[in-house]
């Protein structure tokens, strides 16, 4: 039997800041996770990274990571998409600096 | 110091105009990501987990006051104020925008500074004994060699598409402290039979996925050799080397593979080929630079102040008693500033802390700063009498932590904090050790330690030679870490061993402890070391303390 799909979320870096991003289910970039498309679909998966990948000016390195859902949007699974979502861990540097002050 | 010649000018400045027009172009959309990337790696830009980074090549780890200041000013400008000190001695900036790269490396080359060749599959920045031109035991400064092999590297075409990244350390001394074991190639000074002075060649070191101690090539190349012998190496290895596995692609594999014994002869044959090209130009070249390094007008003075300061300041005594070591000239004396202040993150200065050392170094260091591959930064000659003043000013900026050479002075790599190829987190589990033991109160009991933590198995944290070596990895995703046991990094190199299952994240620092407490246990008495006791008993004693469980099963 086939092992079911893990839901995806398409991600990839800003091409001038190097921030991490990623893409909406209406086809914007966004630097929330919680505003990224969900993917259930594996065929669907490959034609939204085909899509993220064309965007040469805009992104770097698309590919698509782990997700699932919750309550505010999707939320990563793998503990280094987590820590894309916030920055390190040393300095409240990334988005954890932006996006609670 | 070694000042750029017109030639080095030009060939950073035309470089840095070139990125320039590739940035621009990428920009434009005329490159795309996978034309563009080969060209900013070969100018020292990645792109990591958060953003952009930028890796600055800090030649044989010496910097003047001039270049530390601008470092300061270009971590203030376009970065976030501070900037990481390498295990490779290079400076780390972790947050570039793409659009600002190129007037960050204008403002390096301001100061004769560039991020050539620190990536890429070249010859990357040569490594230096960070107490080079100061330590008491030197047989000779090897930083002339160093920028003699910089030279030739740069650029060098023939080894711009090498299977793989090549390095280079060198050390004057004896006791090694630039880990010349675990490079692609070592080089010791060495005194030959008639007193010459020439260099011992190893080759094949490497730590990463598959450690290797390097082996000696040849136990004595004479200076006037050294270049055509190095190029043979090289050039062997660019023949030789594996390009079909990247896994496999260091020289240490290649050598390896095909024994010393070949390896040897086809470098030997290679550099009888080649030796006739080098007609004595490099020699001409290596007087000037040995000029260059001249050593300061050192002072003659007395010692004035300094054994009352330290009867009188117990702080002062406790700080000279772990951050000297002995210089050649009377009454002087090397100082290691620690960037290890307890919870701080290892390798990080702050652009505050950079100016300081810049004045400082002006004022009480002949203005000269190193750079060591230990993350921390050295004033190589500093005259005793002024220790006092130094310290105080240090103490401004949080930079006179007594700690160097124990077990808070942990090397330690960026990890998944900031790292694309990491596996798992370092720097935190850097700082909770430090902060740990500092807060249990037995750190100055515990004494000389090396504690190295990498975030994945290429080791840019030098797991494998620490007497106590942490790797962090990702077992089936949650972070996990290893322990290793009785690396070493000196002249008597040793790969640790692993000693048994990982340990999950919060329970690093337990596992520490109870080794570090059976340490105290069981050494003969307070002057025995970690490693020494290690070496004495073997794993055993240690292996009990970090899994009691089946100590205690098999004791059943």
């Amino acid at each position: 039997m086939a092992r079911a799909f893990t839901p995806k979320v398409v991600t990839a870096n800003a091409l001038l800041e190097g921030d991490v991003i990623y893409l909406t289910a209406d086809g914007r970039w966004t630097r929330d996770h919680h505003e990224a498309e969900l993917i259930e679909d594996e065929a669907h998966a490959q034609l939204r990274l085909l899509k993220a990948e064309a965007q040469r000016l805009t992104v770097v390195g698309a590919y698509l990571a782990d997700a699932k859902p919750g309550p505010n949007g999707p939320e990563p699974v793998h503990f280094r998409e987590i820590f894309r979502t916030r920055g390190p861990s040393n300095y409240a540097h990334g988005k954890q600096e932006t996006s609670h002050v | 110091m070694y000042n750029y010649s017109d030639f080095d000018e030009s060939f950073v400045r035309t470089r840095a105009a070139q990125f320039r027009g590739q940035v621009e172009r990428r920009i434009s959309g005329a490159l795309t990501e996978d034309e563009f990337r080969p060209l900013r790696l070969m100018n020292g830009l990645y792109l990591q987990l958060h953003a952009y980074m930028l890796r600055v090549a800090i030649p044989y780890g010496t910097l003047s006051s001039a270049q530390m200041r601008q470092l300061a000013l270009i971590a203030d400008r376009w970065d976030k104020g501070y900037g990481h000190f390498t295990t490779r001695q290079n400076i780390q900036y972790n947050w570039p925008k793409l659009p600002d790269v190129p007037d960050m490396i204008d403002a390096l080359a301001d100061v004769q500074m560039h991020a050539i060749q620190t990536s890429g599959n070249t010859i990357r920045n040569v490594t230096a004994d960070h107490f080079a031109g100061a330590a008491a035991d030197e047989i000779e400064d090897p930083r002339p060699i160093a920028e003699l092999i910089r030279q030739w590297s740069t650029d060098h075409p023939e080894f711009q598409f090498l299977p793989r990244k090549f390095k280079i350390g060198v050390t004057g001394s004896p006791n090694d402290r630039a880990v010349v074991k675990a490079h692609d190639i070592g080089l010791r000074a060495v005194r030959g039979g008639s007193g010459q002075i020439g260099y011992e060649v190893i080759v094949g070191g490497g730590l990463g996925r598959t450690p290797m101690i390097g082996q000696v090539i040849r136990p004595f190349v004479k200076k006037e050799d050294l270049l055509p012998y190095l190029e043979a190496i090289v050039s062997v290895y660019n023949l030789w080397g594996r390009r079909d596995n990247k896994y496999k692609a260091r020289i240490k594999i290649t050598v390896f593979e095909n024994g010393m014994e070949a390896f040897r002869d086809a470098v030997e044959e290679r550099f009888r080929a080649i030796r006739p090209e080098f007609t004595g130009i490099d020699q001409v070249l290596l007087k000037e630079i040995e000029a260059a390094f001249a050593p300061p007008a050192f002072r003659n003075a007395p010692e004035d102040g300094f054994e009352a300061a330290r009867a009188k300041d117990p702080v002062f005594r406790s700080w000279t008693d772990t951050s000297l070591a002995a210089h050649r000239a009377p009454g002087y004396a090397i100082v290691t500033v620690s960037l290890k202040a307890h919870g701080a993150t290892p390798g990080d200065a702050s652009s505050a802390q950079m100016r300081l050392l810049a004045d400082l170094a002006e004022k009480y260091g002949h203005g000269e700063l190193r750079i060591s591959h230990e993350q921390n930064v050295v004033l190589p000659h500093v005259h005793k009498s002024d220790l006092p003043a130094l310290h105080a000013a240090l103490k401004t900026e949080g930079l006179a932590t007594a700690n160097i050479g124990l077990v808070s002075d942990i090397i330690a790599c960026p990890g998944m904090d900031y790292c694309a190829l990491a596996t798992a987190r370092s720097i935190p589990v850097a700082q909770e050790i430090a902060t740990h033991f500092k807060a249990i109160g037995l750190e100055e009991e515990i004494g000389q330690l090396k504690i190295k933590i990498s975030g994945c198995i290429n080791a840019c944290g030098h797991h494998h030679v620490g007497h106590i070596g942490i790797l962090g990895l990702d077992r089936a995703g949650v972070e996990n870490y290893q322990i290793t046991l009785g690396g070493d990094a000196t002249e008597k190199a040793e790969i640790g061993d692993k000693v048994g299952p990982g340990f999950a994240y919060d329970q690093v620092v337990p596992a520490i402890e109870r080794l570090l407490r059976a340490y105290l246990d069981i050494r003969a008495d307070r002057a025995e070391t970690f490693i020494e006791t290690f070496r004495r008993l073997g794993p055993e004693p240690f292996k009990a303390a970090l899994y009691p469980a089946e100590a205690e099963r098999d004791a059943a």
